[in-house]
């Protein structure tokens, strides 16, 4: 299927997913497991996230500029930087460790 | 369906009481203190649109594709998924697969929202387009049904105009600046990705879950295609979770805390 395939079906799925919950009785999703599940999966798919985009190349892992990039993000982070300053962040980090030489 | 999409213990005649005050509750916007705090965490969540549009098309999206996904899939988390994945030389059906997955929290959002605001009609879907982390979060901080309801639709509505102009400004930018690795996009990717993880690593287990995801992720790119890794992970955190007995609000924190200054 082509990417805008994808990127419709995508679309038509999250919005279904928010009607759901309007529309599905209430008794349904109000189970604690299932609130947990939402919950660990969305912690544990956004961490997936941050190390295939720092470390993944393809099939392989590398170490590159990247994870320089995750080391700045982690420190504007922990000094309670807003999110667009730390994803600033991460890009100079990238760029200047790549002008200096590394990968 | 009517009858049972009604939010629990709420009477007709509390109904109409919030209809009223509502009603007259329309000029002083102003004074809203919902209002006020679902303003301005709609301007600062808008903000980063700005780096989801350049970010998407530095991904390999087209203008029009990163402008479709903001408008319609309109949830962060699953819409920088997407493009994650993409970035990352993962197929359409990982980029999906992903995306559904990190949206299923809206459902819950959704089901608390519709005991809370218990939108009628044509409303009803215009809330599940705005039910996101923040107007939920917006909602669920006030108290009194008038501010909650007003609370949701600022956040909500608010939300997806910042964002969905920042989107366009970011693609824009992003198709400009030519090539994404020189200027640190790649970099730019990661860091957003611990952003959207930061806020919800407040206690120990949820670190626990990333730690064990990240290490999951790891061991899995070798093995298997690009994509398929994030998949495994959120195979893994959907097995903790069923299993093991915890906190069931872990992981459901908005991406910027809309009451922040008051904790």
């Amino acid at each position: 299927m082509p990417l805008w395939g994808w990127v419709l079906i995508s679309c038509a799925v999250a919005f279904l997913t928010k009607l759901a919950g309007y529309l599905v009785p209430a008794k349904v999703l109000k189970n604690k497991r299932i609130t947990r599940v939402a919950g660990t999966i969305t912690i544990g798919l956004l961490a997936s996230l941050t190390v295939v985009n720092a470390v993944a190349t393809g099939t392989q892992l590398t170490f590159d500029s990247r994870v320089g990039a995750l080391a700045v993000a982690a420190i504007a982070l922990l000094l309670r930087a807003p999110f667009l300053v730390v994803v600033i962040a991460g890009a100079v980090a990238a760029a200047l460790l790549r002008l200096i030489g590394l990968p | 369906m009517e009858a049972r999409g009604r939010g629990p213990g709420r009477s007709r005649c509390e109904l109409d009481t919030v209809g009223r005050a509502r009603q007259a509750g329309q000029v002083n916007l102003r004074q809203s203190p919902a209002a006020r705090i679902g303003l301005s965490i709609a301007v600062a969540t808008g903000l980063y649109g700005l780096s989801f549009g350049a970010l998407a098309v530095a991904s390999g999206l087209t203008f029009w594709q990163t402008v479709v996904l903001s408008a319609f899939m309109f949830t962060g988390g699953s819409q920088f998924a997407f493009i994650g994945v993409l970035g990352g030389g993962g197929a359409g059906a990982s980029a999906f697969g992903s995306a559904t997955l990190l949206g299923l929290r809206n459902a819950v959002y959704g089901m608390q929202m519709n005991a809370m605001i218990a939108p009628r009609g044509w409303r009803r879907f215009a809330a599940a387009q705005v039910t996101i982390d923040e107007s939920t979060a917006t909602a669920v901080g006030q108290t009194e049904p008038t501010e909650q309801k007003r609370g949701f639709w600022v956040a909500g509505v608010g939300v997806f105009l910042f964002w969905n102009v920042f989107t366009v400004l970011g693609a824009l930018l992003g198709s400009a600046i030519g090539d994404p690795k020189a200027w640190g996009l790649d970099g730019a990717a990661v860091a957003a990705f611990l952003g959207l993880l930061w806020p919800r690593l407040r206690a120990r287990e949820p670190v626990a879950i990333a730690i064990v995801c990240a290490l999951a992720t790891v061991l899995a790119v070798p093995f298997v295609p690009p994509g398929v890794p994030i998949l495994v992970a959120a195979l893994v955190a959907g097995l903790w979770g069923w299993f093991s007995h915890g906190s069931a609000e872990e992981g459901l924190e908005p991406d910027i805390e809309p009451y922040e200054e008051e904790r």
